[in-house]
């Protein structure tokens, strides 16, 4: 079974149609990308999936259980976590306090227990800042444990909100252009993380406009033009589209 | 460390100042720090480090105060049970008015509590059959275990002990799973609820205990003054509170205690401009959200080179 099914799915704002029947599947373990020009209704449809926007009508399932609608901190249970192509960091807290609200429904939130420093609160608290600055290095942050978020430079924040999706050991992950705004270097270097997040096992959904690396890693592609699906299929399949080629390659190459 | 070190500089000066405070008059005013310092610190764990507001708190103050005036003169309640019975029931109050605005969104915060203050003052000054109206009443002495507090110097351990224990849990709070998820919505709500943080629920949580933690402190006033008026609910208790927090700095535990002492003491230094207290506090409030608004303490740490 799928683990994320999406069907015939719809968001109307207004008058604008920024996702407009949109069906696919995502099986569990690949690399999924959603490709498309600016304003193609990636990031609205990211939103809807987790539960940030309600969908006008359509159908979104996640093993198999209907979820459409669902407020983002239920989908988070059900093992959901995303980055923002626009930075969400909480820049009134260190780097490692960022990853460590990753881990938040990992932990015993007791209010009077954490005023009164129970020992066990404060030993998985301890333990988790081990595992906070070990997921900061996995995304190559060592250099940045004990900054603050708002002394960080715009990738090394890229790569914060990569660390604290991980940091709530999802099963399906959204990334919304985690390269973006990246130079060269840095790029190839989320490349790499993404491949090596979704060879620990978990599912990568991907919106990304660096082509290179869309084709390099994806299992499938989904690519949307003016909120529709133009095709989907591996991507062999997506490169040879003439529509895709005419809608987006022809243009970006 | 630094934490610790922040808790022993203030429990040493707590333990030494009654060697330098000369009589009653400077006793009841470093009490009345004390009081305030607990009452703002509670109050920033909500603006300060949820990033949401009550312009009513003085109200919750009240309530606390007068559960235990009214509970313990007219009802015979022992004084425990009246100063759990107001903070209770100020929490239940502070949850009914704040659910419906919590799942809106904060918006609407600052308007409800403000119209909450003014309402429980005036309910304060007109139910003149328990609470006394505009004269106020009286309120019997603490006694616990056979043993009844009097005196300014007794009472000065107990709410030094009291400031103590509050700096020391509301900085664990902050550091514990709970504090950094509403520091996390502060900093950014959608973050946080991605990650898994019930926004409604965290504000309302913290907006809640903020009022309980008021409404106690109402009460332990009471018990010490030995007397309350509608004055300790009126609005510019309120806007008082809120000027301690941001002149001593939002998100900060230590600050809360800077800015309570500082403004406690201003209104004593002030005594020859009678009436101008007001005028005097609007215009702080105002100087400091222009020219310094994060507020001192932090203000000085980041001059300083080291965090809070
Ligand atoms: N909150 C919103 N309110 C109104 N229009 C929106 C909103 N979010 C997105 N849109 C519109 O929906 C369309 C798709 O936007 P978006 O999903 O951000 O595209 P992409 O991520 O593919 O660049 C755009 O026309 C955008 O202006
Ligand atoms: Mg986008």
């Amino acid at each position: 079974m799928a683990l994320l099914e999406v069907r015939e799915l719809s968001k109307a704002f207004g008058g604008v149609m920024a996702v407009q029947e949109v069906s696919f599947e995502v099986e569990p373990g690949i690399v999924y990308s959603v490709i498309g020009p600016n304003g193609a209704g990636k990031t609205t449809l990211f939103n809807l999936i987790t539960g940030i926007y309600t969908p006008s009508s359509g159908e979104i399932r996640l093993d198999g259980q209907p979820i459409a609608g669902q407020a983002p901190h239920r989908l988070a249970q059900k093992g959901m976590a995303r980055t923002f192509q626009n930075l969400q960091i909480c820049m009134n807290m260190t780097a490692r306090e960022n990853v460590m609200v990753g881990a938040h429904l990992g932990l015993d939130r007791n209010l009077l227990k954490g005023m009164l420093r129970w020992p066990a609160l404060r030993r998985a608290d301890m333990a988790l800042r081990e595992k906070a600055a070990e997921l900061m290095a996995y995304v190559g942050l060592e250099a940045f444990v004990d900054s603050r978020a708002d002394a960080m430079p715009y990738g090394a924040l890229k790569r914060l909100e990569v660390a604290r999706a991980l940091a709530a050991q999802p099963r399906i992950l959204f990334l919304d252009e985690p390269a973006a705004g990246l130079n060269p270097k840095e790029t190839s270097e989320i490349d790499v993380l993404v491949k090596k997040i979704a060879d620990g096992g978990v599912t990568v959904v991907l919106v990304e406009h660096d082509m290179k690396m869309v084709m390099n890693i994806s299992d499938r592609i989904l690519v949307l033009d003016y909120g529709k699906k133009l095709t989907e299929g591996t991507a062999r399949e997506v490169r040879r589209n003439p529509d895709v080629i005419a809608a987006y390659l022809g243009k970006a190459a | 460390m630094k934490r610790q070190r922040g808790l022993l500089v203030l429990a040493v000066v707590l333990l030494l100042l009654p060697l330098v405070l000369p009589n009653a008059y400077y006793y009841d005013i470093a009490i009345r720090m004390a009081i305030n310092a607990v009452v703002v610190l509670g109050l920033n764990l909500l603006i300060g480090f949820a990033g949401q507001i009550s312009l009513g708190h003085a109200g919750f103050f009240g309530i606390g105060a007068y559960a235990t005036a009214i509970l313990t003169t007219q009802f015979g309640w022992h004084p425990l049970a009246a100063m759990a019975a107001g903070a209770c029931g100020t929490a239940m109050l502070a949850a009914l008015v704040a659910k419906p605005i919590f799942r809106l969104r904060g918006h609407y915060l600052a308007m409800a509590t403000l119209g909450l203050g003014i309402i429980i003052a005036i309910v304060l000054k007109n139910e003149a059959a328990y609470t006394g109206g505009p004269d106020g009443m009286a309120v019997p002495a603490l006694g616990l275990f056979g043993f009844e507090l009097n005196g300014e110097k007794q009472w000065y351990w107990v709410f030094a002990a009291n400031l103590l224990f509050s700096v020391w849990a509301c900085t664990n709070l902050m550091d514990s799973p709970f504090g950094r998820a509403l520091r996390a919505l502060h900093g950014s709500e959608v973050a946080s609820q991605v990650v898994g943080v019930d926004v409604a629920r965290y504000k309302m949580a913290i907006f809640v205990f903020s009022a309980f933690f008021a409404s106690i402190m109402g009460s332990l006033t009471a018990h010490y003054i030995g007397f309350v008026t509608p004055n300790v609910a009126d609005f510019f208790h309120s806007i008082e509170l809120v000027t301690m927090v941001v002149v001593g700095g939002m998100a900060s535990v230590f600050g809360s205690v800077v800015g309570a002492v500082l403004l406690t003491a201003l209104p004593q230094a002030l005594a020859t401009f009678e009436g101008w207290e007001t005028v005097a506090f609007g215009s702080i409030l105002m100087l400091f959200m222009i020219f310094l608004p994060r507020g001192l303490v932090p203000t000085l740490a980041a001059k300083f080179g080291r965090g809070d």
